[in-house]
C-alpha cells in the first residue's frame, strides 16, 4: 500500500513555520522529516513518521508553489490563490528575504553574476550551509539588486516599496546592493574578522553621505541622465577628495594639524606618545586613501586600505576604542582651525563617515 | 420577464507573459452572453491592462438569464496568428435575479485556463435590468431563491414547508462526443464546463418553476449533483425541499400572489394527539419484507430485502413483489393519517398534476422547533442499474427551440415514456416511502440521494429519516394560536422525537422498547439511527464522536448483466457488514444513537466499498447501552478461554475509557422514583455476529453462522477476528480535538471565531498481489485512520478544537486505486468555557431531568430560526441555556495584524456549517455551483499528481472565493465539493480532474461589531464588512 497521492488544502493556507524554516534552509523532505523527529515532535503529538512524512510534503508543495509570488512579494499580497493573514505573508517574505550572516559574507562586494553563481558550492561546502539555500539567497541579493540598481530615490524605500521587506532587513539589503554595485573588497583575510554588521553599517553611512543622493539635490529635470542616485558614489566628490592631499602634502599644514591635535588632547590619551609618534603616518594614510578614490580600483580596496593604514597601526599600540574616538574627532575638528585650508566642507563630508566607519570598524 | 444584462470590463493584472519576444502580453477580452460577443479594445504591451470598457448590453429573456452562465475570454492578440486563448471566467448571474440577493457583481475574477490552470485576474462589473412581466404561462423562476443550507437559513422564517422537489435534465457528454477525436483537449474540456454550467443553470430553473407551482419562494436544501455515465450521457439532477420563507426583517412581508393558501388546506384543524401509544394498537398487520430499517433495532433485520426489489438490473416494473401488502401498513394513529393528507392535499393543490408524483420527503437536516415530532429511524434503498444510452427527445437539444414542449413535458410527466433515469429514481423514492410507512411515518427527512458509477454499472442509493412531523408547518402557516400552544405543551421537549411513532405491538422489526429515560410516559427504543442532525432541543449527555464503518469486499471483473448481478449479490451483505460494525463501535463507545449518518458504498472494477460515517451521541432519552461480550466457540480450550477473556477485557476497558472521554456519565434514576413500568433488564448485547431471533434471512445470508447457537461469537473465526480487531484498532482523537460529521458538536458550545475549513485528498495503490478480502478492509481502515491522524496533526495549532462536518467520500478510480476525499471545518473552542460547563453540568445532572421541560418551554415558539444571536449550541440542557448567550468574541485569538501592507485581498471564510461561529449572517447572495475542469499533459513538471490536484484545489477554493467577494459578500456557508473525479496517466505524464462545489454566499458580521454598528447606525446590518485587517488562521 502506498499513497499515491496525498494532499491537504485549507482556505486559509496552513503555514507551520519550523518547516518553513527547514524548507528556506535547503533541507530535502526526508532530511526535514530526520530533523523534525530529532526534535521530539513525535511524543509532544503521539504521531507518527508517516504522518510526519505526509505533513511535511504538503508543507513543502505549498511553499514550492509559493515561491514564484515570493519572487516578487506585492504578487503575494494581491494574488488570489492562497488565502494568507497579513502577519503570515510578511513572516513568509520577511523569512525568505533573510540571509546567513556566513553565506553574505562570502558574497558581500562580488558581483552578483553568473561566475559568482558557480562558485556557490564551494560557499556551500566552506560554510555547512546547503546548496539549495546558497542559491535561495544569491538569487535573493540579484533579484532585488536588478530591481533597484536603475531606480531613483532612496535605495531603501524602493526596496522596502518593491519586496515589502522590514525596515531592518531593507537596510541590510541596501547594503548588499551597494557594495555589490561598487564591489567593495570585502574578502581579504584581513578583513576576516569583521562581520557582516559592521560592513553594512558602513555602507549605510557612505549611502547617506558620498552617493549622490546624499547631496540631496535632486536633478530639476528628471529626464536628465543622472546616474542612480544611492547606488553610485558621487564621481565629482570623489573627484574633489583629491584637493585633500593639501594636508599632508603641505608640510606647514600637516605639522600645524598636529600640533593642534597633540595640544587638544594631552593628557587625555592613554596613548598619547604613541599618536604622537604616528599622527603623520596616520594622517597620511587617510588623506591618501581619499586621494586615491578617484579611481575604482582603489574604491574597491577601501576596506583593504582603512585597515592597513589606520586600524592595523592603531591596534598594534593597543590603543583602547575611546582612545580612538578622541583622535579621531579632534583630528577632524582641527582641520578647521587651519587657516591655509579651503575645503572645509568637502573635509567634512568625507571625514564624517570615515570617523563613523573607523570606529565601527577598530575591534578584534 | 425579459431583462437586460450590463457588463463591464475594467481592468486586467498579473497577466502571463504571451509575448516572449517582449515578455508582455496584448491583451483584449470578449464577452459571451448566450449567441452574442462583444469585444474590447486591444491593449497594447501590458501585463496589468487597463481596458475601462463601455457597458456592454445584451437584451435576452430571463429564461436565458437563469440558464446561460456569461462567458469571458481573455485573449492575445496575434497580428500574424490566430489568437491565443489566455482563459476564461465564467459568472452566473442567477443571484442578481431575486431581489433580496446580490445588486450588482463587481470584483476580481481569476482567469481560469483548463490546461494552465489561473492566470492572472480580471476585473468585472455585472448588472441586471429586470422587466417585471406578469406571464402566466412563464418558463423561468427568477425569484425563486436557491439555499444549500439543509435548514432554514437565518435570517428567514419558514412561513410553510411545502415538500420534495425534483429534476434531471439529461445531455450527451461532449468527451464522448465524435468531435473529441479531432478538437484539443482544451476545446473539449470547455465545451464540458460549458454545458454542466448550462444544465444546471436549466435544472435550476426547471425546479424554480415547481416551487412557484407549489406556491413557495424558495427551496432549501437544494443538492445538485452529475453523473458521469461515460459514454451513455451526462446527468444532471437536484433535489430540494420547496419553502415559503420570510425576511426576518421584514415580518410582515407576505408574498403578494404566491401566497395565497387555498381554502381547503385552511380548514383543515389538526387535533394532534402526540402520544400515538396511547391509541388502542390497529389490527396486526404482517411484517413487510420490504422494511429495510437501520434504526431501533439492535439486530439487524432484513438487510436483504430492500436490495431484493431494487436489484433489478433492467427496470423492473415498479415496485416487485411484496409491496402490495404496504398500503395497509401500520397507521394506527389519527395523528399520523392526518399529517399524511395534509400532505397529500397540499400536493394535490390546485394543480392536481404532481400528486401522484408526491413524495413527502425533506432535505432538510435542521428543523424549526415543533417541527420534528417523532423519529422512525434510517430508511434506505440501493439499486442496481445497466447503463444504456439516454434516450430522451425532449432534453436533447437544450438550446434549441425545444422549450415549449419542455415545459409540458413535466407537468405531464407519466404520460409520456419516462426517461428511463427519472423512473429509476421514481422507483427508489417510492421504496423509501414505503419503508417509512411501514415504520409508522408519513414523512422522511434528512434526505438525500446519490450514485456511484463504474463502467456501465450504476448503484442509486437514496437513504433518509423516517419520522412524523409536525403538520402545523405543512400548510398554512397562518393558523397558529390556541392549538399550537397546546401542541407544545403537550409535546415532552427533549426526547419527543425519540419516542417511537410506530405501534409497540406490531412493530416492524424486533427491537426492545423501554419506557423514555427522560420524561418517563413514551417508549423509546434502545437505540436510534438517523441521518439528520441532532435536533437543537435534544437532551444530550456528554459529547459525541464521529464513528465509520469501512469495508470492503472483492468482486470479480464481469461484464454487463454478470457484473450487475455480483454486485446485487454483495450488496446485503455490505450493508449487513456495515451495520454491525456501526453498532459495535457505537457500543464501544457507550453511546446509544446515531445522527448524520451516511453510507456510502462505491462500486470498482474489482470491489465494493462500504464507507458509513455518523455522530455517536448518548442521547439522555433512551437507555444506557450494554457492553459487547464475546464467547469462543470451543470453551474447552483453556488458553483459548484466556484469550476470549484477555479480549473481553480489552473490550471492556476501552468502553470504560470511552465514556470517560466522552464524559458520558448519565445520571442513575432509581426506578422507584419513577413508578413506571421497569424497563426489562438490559441485555448485554451479544452483538458480533449474533443472529436476531425472527430474521430468516439473516440466516439465508450467512449459512456458516446460521445453524450455531445465535449469542456466541466465534472469535477463531477470521472475519470476527477482523472485527473485534477493527473495533479496537480505532484510536481515539489526540486530546484537544473532537470530530463529528453534523453541523453541531454536542456537548461543546463555546467555539470562538477560528475556523479553517479544508479538503485533504488521498489515493492509494493496493498492492495486486492476491489481495484478500482481510487485507484489502485493512488497508482501508488504515487509509482512512492515517487520513485522520494527518488532520490531527495538522491541525494542532487549533487545539482545542473540534472537526465538524467531516465528510468523507471514496472512490475507485481504477483497478487497484482507492481515493478518499475529505472535507471539514474546524473550529476552535475556548476550552476554559468548557471546563466550566462540564462542571456546573456535572452538579447540575441530577436535577436535569425536572428542569429540562421548565426551561425548555420557554423556547421561543416562532419559527424562525434567528430570532436569537445564532448560538448554534442546543439548550439541551439547563446549564447550556445558561451558557447559550453569544460566545465572548475570540478577539483575543484573532492575532492583530501588524501594518505589514495595504492588502486588498478581502477575507473570505469557507465552512461546510450553515453558520459562522461568534458572527450573524445578515443576507444570503445566491447560491454558488461551479464545476472546473483541469488538465494537464505535464503532470511531473507541475509536481507529480499531489502537485498537480494540490494546486487545483488551491485554485478551486479562489475561484469559489472570488465570486463570493465578487457578489459582496464575506463567506460560503453550506460549502460542499460534491465531486472530485481524478484521472491519471503518469506513463504519458498526464491527469485530469473535475471538481463540483457549491454552497451559499453570505454577509456575515462579527457579533462584537454588531453591537457596535447597532448602537451607531441602527439600521444599517447589510454592508459587507470586508474584514480587512482581520486575521483568521
Amino acid at each position: 500500500m502506498t499513497n499515491e497521492l496525498d494532499i491537504f488544502v485549507g482556505n486559509t493556507t496552513l503555514i507551520d513555520e519550523d518547516v518553513y524554516r527547514l524548507w528556506l534552509d535547503g533541507y530535502s523532505v526526508s532530511d526535514a522529516v530526520a530533523r523534525r523527529v530529532r526534535s521530539g515532535i513525535l511524543e509532544q503529538t503521539g504521531a507518527t513518521a508517516a504522518v510526519l512524512q505526509s505533513d511535511t510534503m504538503d508543507h513543502y508543495r505549498t511553499f514550492h508553489m509559493l515561491e514564484r509570488l515570493l519572487h516578487a512579494p506585492p504578487k503575494l499580497l494581491h494574488q488570489l490563490i492562497f488565502q494568507i493573514p497579513p502577519s503570515r505573508q510578511a513572516l513568509l517574505i520577511e523569512r525568505y528575504y533573510a540571509f546567513d550572516e556566513a553565506f553574505v559574507r562570502e558574497v558581500l562586494g562580488k558581483k552578483l553574476s553568473k561566475g559568482t553563481k558557480k562558485d556557490l558550492d564551494d560557499i556551500s561546502t566552506k560554510t555547512g550551509i546547503t546548496l539549495k539555500s546558497c542559491r535561495r539567497q544569491f538569487d535573493n541579493f540579484k533579484r532585488v539588486f536588478k530591481v533597484v540598481e536603475e531606480m531613483r530615490g532612496s535605495l531603501v524605500d524602493n526596496i522596502q516599496q518593491h519586496f515589502l521587506l522590514s525596515d531592518r532587513l531593507s537596510r541590510d539589503y541596501a547594503a548588499i546592493v551597494f557594495f555589490a554595485n561598487n564591489r567593495f573588497e570585502t574578502g581579504k583575510k584581513k578583513l576576516q574578522y569583521l562581520s557582516f554588521g559592521d560592513f553594512a553599517f558602513c555602507a549605510e553611512l557612505m549611502i547617506q553621505n558620498w552617493t549622490l543622493g546624499a547631496v540631496g539635490e535632486a536633478p530639476t529635470n528628471p529626464d536628465s541622465q543622472v546616474d542612480d542616485m544611492d547606488v553610485d558614489l558621487d564621481k565629482e566628490f570623489l573627484q574633489d577628495l583629491k584637493e585633500l592631499k593639501v594636508l599632508v602634502a603641505d608640510k606647514d599644514l600637516l605639522d600645524l594639524h598636529k600640533s593642534l591635535v597633540c595640544t587638544a588632547l594631552r593628557g587625555k590619551l592613554s596613548v598619547f606618545s604613541e599618536m604622537e609618534a604616528n599622527f603623520k603616518n596616520l594622517s597620511r594614510g587617510l588623506v591618501n586613501v581619499a586621494a586615491k578614490l578617484i579611481h575604482n580600483k582603489d574604491v574597491r580596496d577601501l576596506f583593504v586600505d582603512l585597515i592597513e593604514k589606520f586600524v592595523e597601526p592603531c591596534r598594534s599600540d593597543h590603543w583602547p576604542l575611546n582612545d580612538v574616538r578622541l583622535f579621531l574627532n579632534q583630528y577632524s575638528a582641527s582641520v578647521h582651525s587651519l587657516d591655509g585650508f579651503r575645503h572645509q566642507t568637502l573635509w567634512d563630508r568625507y571625514m564624517g563617515t570615515l570617523r563613523g566607519c573607523l570606529l565601527r570598524l577598530y575591534h578584534d | 420577464m425579459p431583462g437586460k444584462l450590463k457588463v463591464k470590463i475594467v481592468a486586467g493584472r498579473h497577466l502571463p507573459v504571451m509575448d516572449r519576444a517582449s515578455d508582455l502580453t496584448d491583451a483584449f477580452v470578449e464577452v459571451k452572453f448566450g449567441n452574442t460577443t462583444f469585444k474590447t479594445d486591444v491593449y497594447l504591451k501590458s501585463l496589468n491592462p487597463q481596458w475601462n470598457s463601455e457597458w456592454f448590453k445584451f437584451e435576452v429573456d430571463d429564461e436565458d438569464l437563469q440558464d446561460e452562465p456569461l462567458q469571458i475570454t481573455v485573449l492575445d492578440h496575434d497580428t500574424y496568428s490566430a489568437n491565443d486563448a489566455i482563459g476564461k471566467v465564467y459568472i452566473d448571474i442567477d443571484p442578481l435575479l431575486y431581489s433580496e440577493a446580490a445588486t450588482v457583481i463587481s470584483g476580481w475574477f481569476p482567469i481560469y485556463d483548463t490546461i494552465h490552470g489561473i492566470r492572472g485576474e480580471i476585473n468585472v462589473i455585472v448588472k441586471v435590468d429586470l422587466f417585471n412581466d406578469l406571464n402566466r404561462f412563464r418558463q423561468s423562476s427568477c425569484g425563486v431563491k436557491f439555499f444549500c443550507t439543509t435548514s432554514i437559513p437565518k435570517c428567514y422564517r419558514a412561513v410553510i414547508i411545502h415538500g420534495f422537489v425534483e429534476e434531471l435534465v439529461v445531455n450527451e457528454d461532449p468527451e464522448y462526443q465524435w468531435i473529441d477525436r479531432i478538437r484539443t483537449p482544451r476545446a473539449s474540456n470547455e465545451a464540458r464546463q460549458r454545458l454542466i454550467s448550462l444544465m444546471s443553470g436549466e435544472l435550476q430553473r426547471k425546479i424554480g418553476l415547481k416551487v412557484l407551482e407549489m406556491r413557495g419562494n424558495a427551496v432549501v436544501g437544494y443538492l445538485q449533483c452529475f453523473d458521469l455515465e461515460g459514454e451513455s450521457g451526462l446527468v444532471v439532477r437536484a433535489i430540494g425541499t420547496a419553502c415559503t420563507l420570510d425576511k426576518l426583517s421584514s415580518p410582515a412581508a407576505f408574498l403578494p400572489a404566491c401566497n395565497s393558501p387555498s381554502k381547503e388546506m385552511k380548514e383543515i384543524p389538526f387535533n394532534e394527539d402526540p402520544n400515538p401509544n396511547t391509541h388502542s394498537s390497529g389490527p396486526s398487520t404482517p411484517l413487510k419484507n420490504q422494511t429495510y430499517s437501520f434504526s431501533p433495532s439492535k439486530s439487524y433485520s432484513r438487510q436483504s430485502s430492500s436490495s431484493d426489489t431494487d436489484l433489478s438490473l433492467t427496470p423492473k416494473t415498479g415496485m416487485g413483489s411484496g409491496s402490495a401488502g404496504k398500503e395497509g401498513g401500520p397507521f394506527k394513529a389519527l395523528l399520523r393519517q392526518q399529517t399524511q393528507s395534509a400532505l397529500e392535499q397540499r400536493g394535490g393543490s390546485p394543480h392536481r398534476f404532481c400528486k401522484r408524483r408526491e413524495f413527502p420527503f425533506f432535505t432538510l437536516t435542521a428543523f424549526p422547533p415543533g417541527f420534528l415530532v417523532h423519529v422512525g429511524g434510517v430508511v434506505s434503498a440501493r439499486s442496481v442499474k445497466l447503463l444504456d444510452r439516454i434516450h430522451n427527445p425532449a432534453f436533447v437539444g437544450i438550446m434549441g427551440n425545444t422549450r415549449s414542449y419542455k415545459l409540458l413535458d413535466w407537468n405531464s410527466f407519466n404520460a409520456d415514456e419516462p426517461e428511463t433515469r427519472d423512473a429509476w429514481w421514481a422507483e427508489i423514492r417510492q421504496e423509501i416511502k414505503s419503508h417509512a410507512k411501514a415504520l409508522g411515518c408519513h414523512a422522511v427527512v434528512g434526505y438525500s440521494e446519490s450514485t456511484s458509477i463504474c463502467e456501465e454499472v450504476c448503484i442509486l442509493s437514496a437513504s433518509g429519516t423516517a419520522a412524523v412531523l409536525n403538520p402545523r408547518f405543512l400548510q398554512d402557516g397562518t393558523v397558529e394560536g390556541c392549538l399550537e400552544q397546546r401542541l407544545e405543551e403537550n409535546l415532552p421537549v427533549g426526547c419527543g422525537f425519540c419516542h417511537i411513532p410506530y405501534d409497540e405491538l406490531n412493530m416492524p422489526f424486533p427491537a426492545h422498547l423501554t419506557y423514555c429515560y427522560n420524561c418517563r410516559k413514551q417508549k423509546v427504543p434502545d437505540v436510534l439511527f438517523t441521518t439528520i442532525d441532532l435536533p437543537t432541543d435534544a437532551a444530550v449527555v456528554g459529547k459525541g464522536c464521529l464513528i465509520q464503518a469501512r469495508l470492503c469486499r472483492l468482486k470479480k471483473k464481469a461484464q454487463a448483466e454478470a457484473n450487475a448481478t455480483a454486485i446485487s449479490n454483495l450488496l446485503p451483505f455490505m450493508e449487513y457488514e456495515v451495520h454491525t460494525q456501526l453498532m459495535n463501535k457505537l457500543k464501544l463507545k457507550g453511546m446509544n444513537a446515531l445522527f448524520g449518518l451516511r453510507i456510502q458504498i462505491t462500486v470498482g472494477e474489482n470491489m465494493l466499498m462500504g464507507l458509513a460515517s455518523a455522530t455517536g451521541v448518548y442521547l439522555a432519552a433512551l437507555p444506557t447501552p450494554g457492553g459487547i461480550q464475546i464467547a469462543g466457540k470451543t470453551p474447552n480450550d483453556g488458553s483459548y478461554e484466556q484469550h476470549i477473556s484477555h479480549m473481553q477485557k480489552k473490550i471492556n476497558d476501552t468502553i470504560a475509557k470511552n465514556k470517560e472521554l466522552y464524559e458520558i456519565n448519565p445520571p442513575e434514576i432509581s426506578e422507584e422514583v419513577i413508578g413506571s413500568p421497569i424497563p426489562e433488564p438490559r441485555q448485554r448485547s451479544r452483538l458480533l455476529r449474533s443472529q436476531s431471533e425472527s430474521s430468516d434471512e439473516v440466516i439465508e445470508l450467512d449459512l456458516s453462522h446460521g445453524k450455531k447457537d445465535a449469542f456466541v461469537l466465534e472469535i477463531d473465526d477470521t472475519d470476527a477476528m477482523e472485527d473485534v480487531h477493527s473495533l479496537l484498532t480505532d484510536v481515539p482523537p489526540p486530546s484537544g480535538f473532537y470530530s463529528c460529521n453534523t453541523e453541531i458538536m454536542p456537548g461543546i458550545n463555546n467555539w470562538t471565531s477560528e475556523i479553517q475549513m479544508f479538503t485533504s485528498v488521498r489515493v492509494i495503490r493496493l498492492s495486486s498481489l492476491n489481495l484478500t478480502n482481510q487485507a484489502l478492509n485493512k488497508n482501508f481502515n488504515d487509509l482512512c485512520e492515517n487520513l485522520l491522524k494527518s488532520l490531527y496533526f495538522k491541525l494542532r495549532s487549533m487545539i482545542p478544537c473540534c472537526l465538524c462536518h467531516v465528510n468523507f467520500t471514496v472512490s475507485l478510480p481504477e483497478d487497484e486505486l482507492i481515493q478518499v476525499t475529505v472535507t471539514a471545518v474546524a473550529i476552535t473552542f475556548d476550552k476554559n468555557q468548557a471546563l466550566q460547563t462540564i462542571k456546573t453540568h456535572v452538579e447540575k445532572s441530577l436535577q436535569r431531568a425536572s428542569t429540562d421541560n421548565e426551561e425548555l418551554l420557554q423556547f421561543p415558539l416562532e419559527l424562525c430560526s434567528d430570532s436569537l444571536p445564532p448560538h448554534p449550541f442546543p439548550p439541551a440542557k439547563a446549564v447550556t441555556v445558561e451558557k447559550a448567550s453569544p460566545v465572548a468574541e475570540g478577539n483575543f485569538r484573532n492575532r492583530s495584524a501588524p501594518p505589514c501592507a495595504n492588502s486588498t485581498v478581502g477575507v473570505v471564510k469557507m465552512t461546510p456549517l450553515s453558520f459562522i461561529p461568534g458572527a450573524k449572517i445578515t443576507k444570503y447572495l445566491g447560491i454558488i455551483n461551479m464545476f472546473f475542469i483541469r488538465e494537464t499533459t505535464s503532470l511531473r513538471e507541475e509536481g507529480g499528481v499531489s502537485g498537480f490536484l494540490h494546486a487545483f484545489i488551491a485554485e478551486v477554493f479562489a475561484m469559489v472565493r472570488a465570486h463570493v467577494a465578487a457578489l459582496g459578500g464575506n463567506a460560503v456557508v453550506s460549502y460542499i465539493m460534491k465531486q472530485c473525479v481524478f484521472m491519471e496517466n503518469p506513463n504519458k505524464n498526464q491527469a485530469q480532474c473535475l471538481i463540483n462545489v457549491s454552497g451559499d454566499a453570505v454577509v456575515f458580521v462579527r457579533e462584537s461589531d454588531l453591537e457596535v454598528i447597532s448602537t451607531q447606525q441602527p439600521t444599517a446590518n447589510c454592508q459587507p464588512l470586508c474584514t480587512g485587517g482581520e486575521v483568521t488562521t
